[in-house]
C-alpha cells in the first residue's frame, strides 16, 4: 500500500488506556505519528480516511515473546511470515527471545534480525539478547554491545541460569547498561525433563511432572538476586496462582519487578491434555484451574501487567509424535488479541484494562514510547471489529505454524486494518 | 482434535476398536474381555492349540522397548487365533535416523498389517499411533511410558477373579514403584473400575505421585499396615536404576521396609494371594520362599496373559472387521 | 429376539421328540455296535438337548459341550461374540465315536464351525449328527443322521428352540438384523 501523509481514521471507538481514553471520535496521523484525537487541527487535509464506525481503534500490540525461528529454525517459520503474520492480529511490535541459531549473542545476529524485519516491513522487531554467550549459562554475553545494536533486554530464554552466581552476575552487569533482565522461572532440577504439570492429570496420564514449585522456587531466588543486585527484572510466561502471589507481595513490597502471561495460560488447564493432544504441550505447563484463576486475578488486578503470545510456530513433524516426544509451544500471534478479548466477554476484566495488558502495560516494561495514541507518537494502530466473530482453524492461520490448540474455537472478533507508523500493513477487506 | 479415551476405544455400539487404556471402558466392557478370555483359557491345553478365529490376519509386534516376556506372550496369543505375526524390535535406530513414528507407521500400514501391538517408552505413543492408524487397522497398547500396560492390568484382575471369583468386598495392596508404574496405574483402574472395595498403595512417598490419592486409592507408608487383612498382594518390580538416584537409598533398606517376607505375608487375610508383573528381583521384592510359596499366583499370571490378549486381540480385529464392512456398505 | 414371534411347540410336543430322537440314536448306536459314545452339545441350544439325550440314552461318558465362537465363518462379518464360553470335552476325543447335538440344522454352517473345532482336539473314529429340528436351506453339503422334525418354512422364516425350562420351539419372521445380532441357523 503507497504510504500517505495524512490519515483520518473516522468514528470509530477510541481506546487508548495510557490517556484514559475511551470514546466514539476520530484519529488524526501524519507523517507516521499520531497528531491527535477528536476534532482535526485546523488545516489538517486527510490524504486518506479509514471508516472505523462500529470498530475499536486502539494502539497497536506490543509481543512481548514471540519466537520468530529465524534464524535458524525457517522450517518452522520466518521473520517474514511471521510478523505478516502478527499484523493480522493487530500487532505492530515483537520482542523476540534469542533462543535461534546462531543465538541472538552478538551485535552482528542482531543486526541481521532487525534488518529482515525492516525489510519484510511489517512490525517493529526487538530482539531479546542473550544473557550469556551461546546461552551456555556461564559466560556473559556482550550486553553493552547488544544494546547498542538494539536489544531491548537479556535473557537466558528457555535455559534459566541453574548457576546462582552467574544469575547474579548476570543481573549486576545488565543492571550496569540499564538493561532489563527477562526470565523464564523454571528451576531445572526441579522441572526434571518433565512434559506436564505435576498433579492429577499427569498422574493418572503418567506423564512426567514440572511441579509448580519448578516455578516457584525460581521466581523467589531472583527475586532475593534482584533485591541484592538493584537490577530491574521481568518474569515471563508465568504459569502458577502462586508465582503470582509471590508478584502481588513484591509489587507491595515495591520491588522493581514486572511479570507476564501466555494467553493459553489465561483459558486452557491441564485438563485439556486428556487425549494426549500435542498442541497443548507447551512449557510452562498448563496448570490447574485455580492456577488459570489466579493468574485471571492477577492480569485484572494489573499484578500481571503484560499478556504475551509466547508465539511458537512448528512444522507439523515437531507435534506429530507421542505427547512427551513433541516440541512445546503454540502458534498463538493470531489468537493473543481475540483470546484476550474473550476475556472481557467472559468479565475477568474491563476493555480498557484489557488493551492496556496488549499495549502501555508491555511499552512501559520496555521503557519505550510505544503503546499509546499520544499525539507525537508513532502511529502504530490496531482497528477492529468487535462484532466479526470468527473460528479458529489451521486454514484462518496465517502464521506458518498450524499447531493451536483453539482449533474451532469461536474468537469474539477481527483485526480490520493494522498500520505501523502511518502505513497500512493489513487489511481484512484486501487480505481476503 | 483430541477424544476421550471411551470415543477412542469404543464404535458407536460400544465394541472395542482399540485397547489403549483401561481407562473409559467401564465395568460391562472390562467384564466381556475377562469372559473372552475365559472362552480361550482351554485353547491352550488341546491338541491343536490354534482356532482359525484371525485366519489370514497380520499382527504386527511394534516394539519400541525390548520386553521379551510380553512380546512372546503377544505373539503366542496371536498366533493361537491363527493370525500371522510381524514382530518388529525398532530400538533408538530407525527414530535416530531421522524416521518419524509415523513413517515407521505409514511404512507398515503399506505392507497390509491389520494390528499393531504397540510398546514404547513415551507416555502417550500407542494413543498417538492409534489416532493416526488407517481405518480398519487396531492398535493395542503394550505399555507406553509411565502411562498404561492395560492387557498386563487385565491379566491380573483375570488372576485375581480366577482365585477370589467377585471383586466385590476385596482389598488389594499394590505394593512398590507406583510413580513409575505403568502397570499400577491401569491395575488401579481396572480394580476400581471392577468394584473392588479397597486399593491400597504401599510405598515411600519417593515412588508414590505427589497426589496419590487422587487416582482413587489409599495410601501407606508401613508395609505391615499396608498389607494387614488385604485378600491380593501386588508386588511391582523396582527397577534396579531407581536405586541410585535420589529415590532410594539402596536395595538393602528397600527390602527391609517394603520387602514381602512370610512375616509379612501372615498379616494379610490367610487366603491371600502374591501376585507380581514380572520378572522378579528376589531378595528386593520379596523372598523366594514367597514367590515360590504356595500363596504365590505369580506363573498362572503368565498362562493367563495368552488368553487375555487372545481376548483383545480377537475383539480388536473383530470390531475392526466390522469398521471396514461399514466402510464398503 | 425379533418381535414378531410365535410359539409353534409347547415343552411337551419338543420332550416327545426328544424321546423319538433318543430311539433313532440307540438304533443307529447298535447299528453300528457303538457302546460308548461322547455326547457333545453345541451352545446353547444343542447343550440343552445334548443333557436331556444322555440322560435318556443313560450313557457314562461325562457330556462335552462345544461353543463354537471362535470358528464361525462370519466373525469378519460379525465381530467377536460378546457371550463366548469355553469350549468343554472332559475327556480326549482320539478315536472316540461322538454323537454331535444341535437344536436346528439350517445352512450348515454352524456344523461345519462344530467339525473344525473337534478336529482340533483330536480325531474322533465317527461322528453322529442328530439335530432337533431339520429345516431347508442348507448351504453345505451336510446331513444329520437323526432329526426329531422336518418343519416346511418361508425361507425368511426362522425356527428357534428356547430354554432351557420350559423348552419350546417358536417361529418368527427375520426382520432387519442387527449387527450384533448373533443368530447363525
Amino acid at each position: 500500500m503507497k504510504k500517505k501523509k495524512n490519515i483520518s481514521i473516522l468514528g470509530g471507538r477510541v481506546i487508548d488506556p495510557a490517556n484514559d481514553i475511551d470514546r466514539v471520535t476520530d484519529l488524526h496521523i501524519t507523517s507516521g505519528k499520531i497528531l491527535a484525537v477528536g476534532e482535526s487541527p485546523e488545516g489538517f487535509q486527510p490524504d486518506h480516511t479509514i471508516d472505523a464506525t462500529g470498530q475499536v481503534v486502539c494502539p497497536g500490540i506490543i509481543d512481548l515473546c514471540a519466537h520468530l525461528r529465524e534464524p535458524g529454525a525457517e522450517h518452522k517459520a520466518t521473520i517474514a511470515s511471521e510478523t505478516a503474520a502478527a499484523t493480522s492480529g493487530g500487532i505492530t511490535t515483537l520482542c523476540c527471545p534469542p533462543d535461534t541459531h546462531p543465538v541472538i549473542d552478538t551485535p552482528a545476529v542482531t543486526g541481521q534480525i532487525r534488518h529482515k524485519a525492516r525489510k519484510a516491513g511489517f512490525c517493529r522487531l526487538l530482539p531479546q539478547g542473550a544473557v550469556t554467550h551461546d546461552l551456555d549459562g556461564s559466560r556473559l554475553s556482550e550486553m553493552a554491545a547488544l544494546k547498542s545494536a538494539g536489544c531491548v533486554a537479556v535473557t537466558n530464554a528457555y535455559t534459566p541460569l541453574a548457576n546462582t552466581l552467574v544469575q547474579r552476575r548476570a543481573m549486576e552487569y545488565a543492571a550496569t547498561f540499564g538493561l532489563l533482565t527477562i526470565i523464564r522461572p523454571e528451576d531445572q532440577y526441579l522441572s526434571n525433563h518433565g512434559c506436564a504439570h505435576e498433579g492429577r492429570v499427569a498422574d493418572r496420564m503418567g506423564l512426567l511432572g514440572i511441579p509448580e514449585a519448578a516455578e516457584t522456587v525460581a521466581v523467589a531466588r531472583d527475586l532475593a538476586l534482584a533485591e541484592t543486585t538493584g537490577a530491574v527484572i521481568h518474569f515471563q510466561t508465568l504459569s502458577s496462582a502462586s508465582a503470582a502471589r509471590t508478584m502481588a507481595w513484591a509489587k507491595r513490597e515495591g520491588r522493581r519487578v514486572s511479570a507476564d502471561v501466555a494467553i493459553h495460560q489465561l483459558h486452557l488447564t491441564e485438563m485439556d491434555l486428556e487425549g494426549f493432544d500435542s498442541n497443548f504441550h507447551v512449557r510452562p505447563p498448563l496448570r490447574t484451574d485455580t492456577d488459570r484463576d489466579g493468574l485471571r486475578d492477577a492480569v485484572a488486578n494489573n499484578v500481571i501487567q503484560v499478556i504475551c503470545s509466547d508465539h511458537q510456530p512448528h512444522e507439523a513433524d515437531a507435534k506429530a509424535a507421542p505427547f512427551p516426544d513433541t516440541e512445546p509451544g503454540i502458534s498463538g500471534l493470531e489468537t493473543l488479541l481475540p483470546l484476550t478479548l474473550k476475556l472481557v466477554e467472559q468479565d475477568v476484566m474491563d476493555l480498557s484494562s484489557a488493551i492496556a495488558r496488549l499495549t502501555c502495560g508491555p511499552a512501559e516494561i520496555l521503557g519505550l514510547p510505544l503503546g499509546t495514541l499520544s499525539p507525537g507518537r508513532a502511529a502504530d494502530i490496531c482497528i477492529y471489529d468487535p462484532e466479526q466473530r470468527w473460528f479458529v482453524g489451521a486454514d484462518a492461520l496465517l502464521s506458518r505454524g498450524k499447531n493451536t490448540p483453539f482449533q474451532g474455537w469461536e474468537m469474539p472478533a477481527r483485526v480490520t486494518h493494522t498500520l505501523l507508523k502511518g502505513r497500512l500493513v493489513y487489511s481484512l477487506a484486501i487480505n481476503e | 482434535m483430541s477424544r476421550s479415551n471411551a470415543e477412542l476405544q469404543l464404535d458407536e455400539a460400544g465394541r472395542l476398536l482399540h485397547f489403549l487404556t483401561i481407562d473409559g471402558l467401564g465395568k460391562e466392557m472390562l467384564t466381556e474381555i475377562l469372559d473372552t478370555a475365559e472362552g480361550f483359557t482351554g485353547v491352550s491345553e488341546r491338541t491343536i492349540k490354534k482356532v482359525p478365529l484371525c485366519r489370514g490376519k497380520v499382527v504386527a509386534n511394534l516394539f519400541f522397548e525390548t520386553s521379551t516376556r510380553t512380546r512372546t506372550t503377544f505373539e503366542l496369543a496371536a498366533k493361537r487365533l491363527s493370525a500371522d505375526v510381524l514382530n518388529l524390535n525398532i530400538s533408538a535406530s530407525a527414530t535416530s535416523k531421522g524416521e518419524t513414528l509415523l513413517d515407521t507407521l505409514r511404512n507398515l500400514e503399506a505392507m497390509h498389517v491389520d494390528m499393531f501391538v504397540v510398546r514404547h517408552a513415551s507416555t502417550g505413543a500407542a494413543h498417538f499411533i492409534a489416532q493416526h492408524a488407517d481405518r480398519g487397522v487396531g492398535v493395542i497398547n503394550a505399555g507406553d511410558g509411565r502411562h498404561a500396560h492395560p492387557t498386563q492390568a487385565m491379566l491380573d484382575m483375570f488372576t485375581i477373579r480366577r482365585h477370589k471369583r467377585e471383586f466385590v468386598g476385596l482389598r488389594v495392596a499394590i505394593v512398590g514403584d507406583i510413580l513409575h508404574s505403568r502397570v499400577a496405574r491401569s491395575q488401579i483402574l481396572a480394580l476400581n473400575s471392577l468394584g473392588v472395595s479397597e486399593v491400597r498403595v504401599v510405598a515411600p512417598r519417593t515412588l508414590l505421585p505427589a497426589d496419590a490419592r487422587s487416582l482413587g486409592v489409599h495410601v501407606y507408608h508401613d508395609m505391615d499396615e499396608g498389607i494387614r487383612d488385604v485378600d491380593v498382594i501386588i508386588m511391582l518390580r523396582l527397577q534396579k536404576e531407581r536405586m541410585k538416584g535420589a529415590l532410594l537409598p539402596s536395595e538393602h533398606e528397600y527390602f527391609s521396609l517394603f520387602g514381602l517376607t512370610e512375616r509379612r505375608l501372615a498379616l494379610a487375610d490367610s487366603e491371600a494371594i502374591v501376585m507380581h508383573p514380572g520378572p522378579i528381583n528376589r531378595g528386593v521384592e520379596m523372598d523366594s520362599q514367597v514367590a515360590d510359596g504356595s500363596k504365590s499366583v505369580i506363573l498362572q499370571q503368565v498362562s493367563y496373559g495368552i488368553a487375555i490378549r487372545m481376548a483383545v486381540i480377537s475383539m480388536v480385529i473383530g470390531t475392526q472387521n466390522l469398521r471396514m464392512q461399514d466402510v464398503a456398505v | 429376539m425379533n418381535s414378531n414371534t410365535k410359539n409353534f411347540m409347547d415343552t411337551e410336543a419338543v420332550e416327545s421328540l426328544i424321546d423319538v430322537m433318543a430311539g433313532k440314536i440307540w438304533t443307529l448306536l447298535n447299528e453300528r455296535g457303538i457302546s460308548d459314545p461322547l455326547t457333545v452339545g453345541i451352545r446353547t441350544g444343542g447343550v440343552w438337548l445334548a443333557e436331556l439325550l444322555h440322560q435318556e440314552l443313560g450313557l457314562k461318558e461325562p457330556l462335552g459341550t462345544l461353543d463354537i465362537s471362535f470358528y464361525r465363518d462370519d466373525f469378519t462379518r460379525i465381530g467377536m461374540n460378546p457371550e463366548v464360553h469355553p469350549s468343554d470335552l472332559p475327556i480326549p476325543v482320539d478315536d472316540r465315536h461322538i454323537v454331535l447335538v444341535d437344536d436346528v440344522l439350517h445352512t450348515g454352517r454352524t456344523i461345519r464351525a462344530a467339525l473344525n473345532e473337534i478336529f482340533d482336539y483330536g480325531r474322533p473314529s465317527s461322528i453322529i449328527l442328530a439335530t432337533l429340528v431339520d429345516r431347508p436351506g442348507r448351504e453345505l453339503p451336510i446331513q444329520p443322521d437323526v432329526v426329531g422334525l422336518h418343519p416346511v418354512l418361508e425361507p425368511d422364516q426362522h425356527i428357534t428352540l428356547i430354554g432351557p425350562d420350559p423348552l419350546g420351539l417358536v417361529i418368527g419372521t427375520n426382520t432387519n438384523r442387527s449387527s450384533r445380532n448373533l443368530e447363525q441357523e
